[in-house]
Protein backbone atom coordinates (compact mmCIF):
# COMPACT_ATOMS: atom_id res chain seq x y z
CA UNK A 1 0.00 0.00 0.00
CA UNK A 2 1.43 3.01 -0.89
CA UNK A 3 1.65 5.81 2.21
CA UNK A 4 2.50 9.60 2.07
CA UNK A 5 2.32 11.76 4.47
CA UNK A 6 1.90 15.61 4.10
CA UNK A 7 1.18 18.58 5.65
CA UNK A 8 -1.17 22.14 4.51
CA UNK A 9 -2.36 25.05 6.06
CA UNK A 10 -5.78 23.44 6.52
CA UNK A 11 -6.88 19.47 6.05
CA UNK A 12 -8.48 20.18 2.54
CA UNK A 13 -4.90 21.63 1.39
CA UNK A 14 -2.48 19.14 2.65
CA UNK A 15 -5.10 16.67 1.19
CA UNK A 16 -5.30 18.28 -2.45
CA UNK A 17 -1.12 17.77 -2.10
CA UNK A 18 -1.26 14.28 -1.21
CA UNK A 19 -3.52 13.42 -4.07
CA UNK A 20 -1.83 15.38 -7.20
CA UNK A 21 1.60 13.47 -5.58
CA UNK A 22 -0.25 9.90 -5.62
CA UNK A 23 -1.66 11.19 -8.77
CA UNK A 24 -5.07 10.25 -8.23
CA UNK A 25 -8.78 10.96 -6.20
CA UNK A 26 -10.36 11.13 -3.04
CA UNK A 27 -12.44 7.96 -3.82
CA UNK A 28 -9.17 6.33 -3.93
CA UNK A 29 -7.48 7.32 -0.89
CA UNK A 30 -7.86 6.32 2.39
CA UNK A 31 -6.55 9.07 5.21
CA UNK A 32 -5.36 9.87 8.82
CA UNK A 33 -5.29 12.87 10.58
CA UNK A 34 -2.17 13.15 12.48
CA UNK A 35 -1.83 16.52 13.87
CA UNK A 36 -4.72 18.73 13.65
CA UNK A 37 -4.27 22.47 12.13
CA UNK A 38 -4.36 25.24 14.37
CA UNK A 39 -4.42 28.91 13.49
CA UNK A 40 -2.60 30.17 16.57
CA UNK A 41 -2.48 33.89 17.45
CA UNK A 42 -3.40 35.91 15.14
CA UNK A 43 -3.03 33.49 12.19
CA UNK A 44 0.74 34.33 12.90
CA UNK A 45 2.56 33.19 15.87
CA UNK A 46 2.21 29.92 17.01
CA UNK A 47 0.45 28.68 13.72
CA UNK A 48 0.41 24.98 12.83
CA UNK A 49 0.13 22.97 9.84
CA UNK A 50 -1.88 20.14 9.33
CA UNK A 51 -0.18 16.89 9.48
CA UNK A 52 -2.02 14.10 7.33
CA UNK A 53 -0.84 10.00 6.62
CA UNK A 54 -2.65 9.47 2.93
CA UNK A 55 -2.51 5.99 1.58
CA UNK A 56 -3.78 4.47 -1.73
CA UNK A 57 -6.21 2.06 -1.34
CA UNK A 58 -5.23 -1.61 -1.93
CA UNK A 59 -5.25 -2.74 -5.62
CA UNK A 60 -8.10 -5.05 -5.79
CA UNK A 61 -10.60 -2.44 -4.11
CA UNK A 62 -10.57 -0.81 -7.47
CA UNK A 63 -11.11 -2.84 -10.05
CA UNK A 64 -9.46 -1.45 -13.69
CA UNK A 65 -12.21 -1.39 -15.37
CA UNK A 66 -14.68 0.37 -13.24
CA UNK A 67 -11.69 3.58 -12.93
CA UNK A 68 -11.35 3.73 -16.75
CA UNK A 69 -14.98 4.15 -16.75
CA UNK A 70 -15.32 6.02 -13.44
CA UNK A 71 -12.34 8.54 -14.20
CA UNK A 72 -14.63 10.19 -17.08
CA UNK A 73 -17.70 10.55 -15.22
CA UNK A 74 -15.47 11.42 -11.81
CA UNK A 75 -13.90 14.60 -14.28
CA UNK A 76 -17.45 15.51 -14.88
CA UNK A 77 -18.89 15.08 -11.75
CA UNK A 78 -15.66 16.59 -10.08
CA UNK A 79 -15.92 20.10 -12.58
CA UNK A 80 -19.76 20.30 -11.54
CA UNK A 81 -19.15 19.70 -7.25
CA UNK A 82 -15.97 22.45 -7.81
CA UNK A 83 -18.77 24.62 -9.41
CA UNK A 84 -21.09 23.54 -6.23
CA UNK A 85 -18.51 24.13 -3.96
CA UNK A 86 -18.01 27.98 -4.60
CA UNK A 87 -21.77 28.48 -3.09
CA UNK A 88 -21.84 25.57 -0.56
CA UNK A 89 -19.02 23.97 1.99
CA UNK A 90 -18.49 20.23 0.94
CA UNK A 91 -21.05 18.63 3.40
CA UNK A 92 -18.78 15.76 3.81
CA UNK A 93 -15.86 17.38 4.49
CA UNK A 94 -18.17 20.20 6.88
CA UNK A 95 -18.83 16.60 8.74
CA UNK A 96 -15.72 15.38 9.23
CA UNK A 97 -13.69 18.49 10.16
CA UNK A 98 -17.11 18.71 12.93
CA UNK A 99 -16.20 15.40 13.96
CA UNK A 100 -12.16 15.96 14.44
CA UNK A 101 -13.28 19.76 15.73
CA UNK A 102 -15.38 17.74 18.78
CA UNK A 103 -12.68 14.72 19.53
CA UNK A 104 -10.42 17.69 19.78
CA UNK A 105 -12.19 19.86 22.15
CA UNK A 106 -13.79 16.13 24.12
CA UNK A 107 -9.37 16.13 25.15
CA UNK A 108 -9.44 12.42 24.01
CA UNK A 109 -6.85 10.72 22.19
CA UNK A 110 -8.36 9.03 19.09
CA UNK A 111 -7.67 8.60 15.76
CA UNK A 112 -10.39 8.80 12.70
CA UNK A 113 -9.83 7.35 9.60
CA UNK A 114 -12.54 8.30 6.98
CA UNK A 115 -14.16 5.64 4.24
CA UNK A 116 -16.65 7.15 1.72
CA UNK A 117 -18.51 5.56 -0.63
CA UNK A 118 -21.60 6.39 -3.21
CA UNK A 119 -24.64 6.11 -0.06
CA UNK A 120 -22.36 5.67 3.26
CA UNK A 121 -19.97 7.53 4.73
CA UNK A 122 -18.07 5.71 7.57
CA UNK A 123 -15.75 7.00 10.32
CA UNK A 124 -13.90 4.54 12.34
CA UNK A 125 -12.20 5.41 15.99
CA UNK A 126 -9.35 4.02 17.01
CA UNK A 127 -6.99 5.32 19.83
CA UNK A 128 -6.09 4.97 23.48
CA UNK A 129 -9.68 6.75 24.81
CA UNK A 130 -11.70 4.44 22.69
CA UNK A 131 -13.57 3.40 25.85
CA UNK A 132 -14.85 6.77 26.67
CA UNK A 133 -15.96 7.46 23.33
CA UNK A 134 -18.08 4.35 22.85
CA UNK A 135 -19.52 4.87 26.03
CA UNK A 136 -22.18 2.38 28.39
CA UNK A 137 -23.41 0.11 25.15
CA UNK A 138 -22.19 2.48 23.12
CA UNK A 139 -24.67 5.49 24.16
CA UNK A 140 -21.55 8.07 23.49
CA UNK A 141 -20.85 6.71 20.04
CA UNK A 142 -24.13 6.71 19.03
CA UNK A 143 -25.07 10.31 19.57
CA UNK A 144 -21.93 11.31 17.78
CA UNK A 145 -23.08 9.35 14.84
CA UNK A 146 -26.25 10.80 14.92
CA UNK A 147 -24.98 14.43 15.65
CA UNK A 148 -22.27 14.10 13.05
CA UNK A 149 -25.28 12.54 10.61
CA UNK A 150 -27.15 15.85 11.30
CA UNK A 151 -24.06 17.86 10.46
CA UNK A 152 -23.73 15.69 7.08
CA UNK A 153 -27.55 15.95 5.95
CA UNK A 154 -28.45 19.07 6.86
CA UNK A 155 -28.86 20.25 3.54
CA UNK A 156 -31.06 18.13 2.41
CA UNK A 157 -29.52 17.26 -0.87
CA UNK A 158 -27.10 14.48 -1.60
CA UNK A 159 -28.40 12.24 1.78
CA UNK A 160 -25.76 10.18 3.22
CA UNK A 161 -25.75 7.45 6.39
CA UNK A 162 -23.53 8.41 8.97
CA UNK A 163 -21.81 5.37 10.38
CA UNK A 164 -19.32 6.02 13.14
CA UNK A 165 -17.55 3.03 14.66
CA UNK A 166 -14.48 2.31 16.86
CA UNK A 167 -12.27 -0.84 16.99
CA UNK A 168 -15.40 -2.73 15.36
CA UNK A 169 -17.81 -2.08 18.38
CA UNK A 170 -20.82 -2.26 16.10
CA UNK A 171 -19.85 -5.50 14.31
CA UNK A 172 -19.44 -6.98 18.31
CA UNK A 173 -22.29 -5.39 19.34
CA UNK A 174 -24.54 -7.39 16.76
CA UNK A 175 -22.92 -10.55 17.50
CA UNK A 176 -23.88 -9.94 21.16
CA UNK A 177 -27.35 -9.03 20.37
CA UNK A 178 -27.92 -12.03 18.28
CA UNK A 179 -26.59 -14.21 21.04
CA UNK A 180 -29.19 -12.45 23.51
CA UNK A 181 -31.85 -12.82 20.43
CA UNK A 182 -31.50 -16.38 20.78
CA UNK A 183 -30.98 -17.02 24.56
CA UNK A 184 -34.08 -15.06 25.02
CA UNK A 185 -36.47 -16.52 22.26
CA UNK A 186 -35.50 -20.14 23.93
CA UNK A 187 -36.28 -18.60 27.42
CA UNK A 188 -39.86 -17.36 25.54
CA UNK A 189 -40.23 -20.92 24.08
CA UNK A 190 -39.76 -22.87 27.73
CA UNK A 191 -41.68 -20.92 29.60
CA UNK A 192 -44.57 -19.87 27.35
CA UNK A 193 -44.76 -16.64 27.99
CA UNK A 194 -43.99 -13.39 26.51
CA UNK A 195 -40.49 -12.07 26.96
CA UNK A 196 -40.00 -8.34 26.87
CA UNK A 197 -36.47 -6.66 26.01
CA UNK A 198 -35.33 -3.37 26.98
CA UNK A 199 -35.77 -0.20 25.03
CA UNK A 200 -33.13 -0.04 21.55
CA UNK A 201 -33.00 2.24 18.87
CA UNK A 202 -34.37 1.14 15.47
CA UNK A 203 -30.77 -0.18 14.43
CA UNK A 204 -30.51 -2.75 17.35
CA UNK A 205 -34.26 -3.59 17.67
CA UNK A 206 -33.89 -4.56 13.52
CA UNK A 207 -30.94 -6.67 14.39
CA UNK A 208 -33.06 -8.87 17.13
CA UNK A 209 -35.78 -9.22 14.12
CA UNK A 210 -33.69 -10.13 11.45
CA UNK A 211 -31.81 -12.76 13.71
CA UNK A 212 -35.15 -14.55 14.81
CA UNK A 213 -36.80 -14.33 11.32
CA UNK A 214 -35.98 -17.88 10.30
CA UNK A 215 -37.32 -19.68 14.17
CA UNK A 216 -40.81 -20.90 13.20
CA UNK A 217 -41.58 -20.76 17.17
CA UNK A 218 -41.22 -17.17 18.07
CA UNK A 219 -42.51 -14.02 16.38
CA UNK A 220 -41.37 -10.44 17.47
CA UNK A 221 -42.71 -6.53 17.40
CA UNK A 222 -42.44 -4.17 18.93
CA UNK A 223 -43.70 -1.82 21.95
CA UNK A 224 -43.71 1.28 23.22
CA UNK A 225 -42.67 4.76 21.61
CA UNK A 226 -39.91 6.86 20.71
CA UNK A 227 -37.06 6.24 23.59
CA UNK A 228 -38.96 3.72 25.11
CA UNK A 229 -39.62 1.29 22.29
CA UNK A 230 -38.61 -2.13 22.54
CA UNK A 231 -39.06 -5.52 21.23
CA UNK A 232 -41.52 -8.47 22.48
CA UNK A 233 -40.55 -12.18 21.95
CA UNK A 234 -43.91 -14.59 21.91
CA UNK A 235 -43.56 -17.81 21.36
CA UNK A 236 -45.99 -18.81 18.60
CA UNK B 1 -16.45 22.32 27.95
CA UNK B 2 -17.63 25.68 26.82
CA UNK B 3 -16.15 25.30 23.42
CA UNK B 4 -17.16 21.88 22.80
CA UNK B 5 -20.98 22.58 23.25
CA UNK B 6 -20.71 25.59 21.15
CA UNK B 7 -18.69 23.80 18.63
CA UNK B 8 -21.75 21.20 18.42
CA UNK B 9 -24.57 23.81 18.82
CA UNK B 10 -22.72 25.90 16.19
CA UNK B 11 -22.86 23.27 13.53
CA UNK B 12 -26.70 22.74 14.29
CA UNK B 13 -28.37 25.63 14.45
CA UNK B 14 -29.08 28.88 11.64
CA UNK B 15 -28.26 31.52 13.99
CA UNK B 16 -24.55 30.52 15.45
CA UNK B 17 -24.10 34.03 16.83
CA UNK B 18 -26.70 33.71 18.97
CA UNK B 19 -25.14 31.05 21.51
CA UNK B 20 -24.61 32.11 24.89
CA UNK B 21 -23.24 29.65 27.03
CA UNK B 22 -22.87 30.61 31.02
CA UNK B 23 -21.24 28.53 33.76
CA UNK B 24 -21.48 28.01 37.25
CA UNK B 25 -21.17 25.54 39.80
CA UNK B 26 -23.91 23.86 42.03
CA UNK B 27 -22.40 21.94 45.04
CA UNK B 28 -20.28 19.14 42.85
CA UNK B 29 -22.37 20.22 39.85
CA UNK B 30 -20.55 22.48 36.74
CA UNK B 31 -24.15 23.87 35.28
CA UNK B 32 -23.82 25.07 31.90
CA UNK B 33 -26.85 27.21 31.14
CA UNK B 34 -26.96 28.00 26.90
CA UNK B 35 -29.56 30.36 24.97
CA UNK B 36 -30.51 30.01 21.01
CA UNK B 37 -32.31 32.01 18.95
CA UNK B 38 -36.13 31.17 19.60
CA UNK B 39 -36.07 29.62 15.98
CA UNK B 40 -33.14 27.85 16.44
CA UNK B 41 -34.37 25.75 19.98
CA UNK B 42 -35.89 23.01 17.70
CA UNK B 43 -32.32 22.35 16.24
CA UNK B 44 -30.42 22.05 19.28
CA UNK B 45 -33.69 20.21 21.13
CA UNK B 46 -35.21 17.58 18.65
CA UNK B 47 -37.53 15.30 18.58
CA UNK B 48 -38.62 13.91 21.85
CA UNK B 49 -35.17 15.85 22.90
CA UNK B 50 -33.26 13.56 20.97
CA UNK B 51 -30.66 15.74 19.75
CA UNK B 52 -30.45 17.51 23.15
CA UNK B 53 -29.88 13.77 24.68
CA UNK B 54 -26.94 13.79 22.28
CA UNK B 55 -25.32 16.96 22.95
CA UNK B 56 -25.65 15.75 26.95
CA UNK B 57 -23.98 12.27 25.73
CA UNK B 58 -21.05 13.85 24.54
CA UNK B 59 -20.80 16.30 27.18
CA UNK B 60 -20.51 13.42 29.92
CA UNK B 61 -17.83 11.31 27.92
CA UNK B 62 -15.60 14.61 27.95
CA UNK B 63 -16.50 15.03 31.78
CA UNK B 64 -15.34 11.72 32.37
CA UNK B 65 -11.86 12.60 33.56
CA UNK B 66 -12.65 15.63 36.00
CA UNK B 67 -13.90 14.99 39.38
CA UNK B 68 -17.02 17.14 38.71
CA UNK B 69 -20.65 16.14 37.44
CA UNK B 70 -21.73 18.39 34.49
CA UNK B 71 -25.30 19.09 33.45
CA UNK B 72 -26.00 21.17 30.65
CA UNK B 73 -29.61 23.50 30.66
CA UNK B 74 -31.09 24.73 27.29
CA UNK B 75 -32.98 28.17 27.38
CA UNK B 76 -33.99 30.47 24.68
CA UNK B 77 -33.74 33.24 26.44
CA UNK B 78 -31.83 34.88 29.67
Amino acid sequence: MKTVKVTGKTIEEALDTALSQLNTDLSNVEYTVLEQPSKGFLGIIGAKPALLEVSLKEEEEIEEEQQANNSIEKEEQGAMEEEMDKQLPNPTEEAHSFLLQVIEEMKVDVDVTVHETEDELLFHLSGKDIGVMIGKRGRTLDSLQYLVHLVRNRSGDSYKRVIIDAENYRQKRQETLERLAERLANKAVRTGEKVALEPMNARERKIIHTALQYREDVETYSEGTGARRHIVIRPT
Amino acid sequence: MVTLIKTIASALVDHPEAIHIREHQENNTLVYTMTVHEDDMGKVIGKEGRIAKSIRSVLYAAATHQQKRVRLDIQDEW
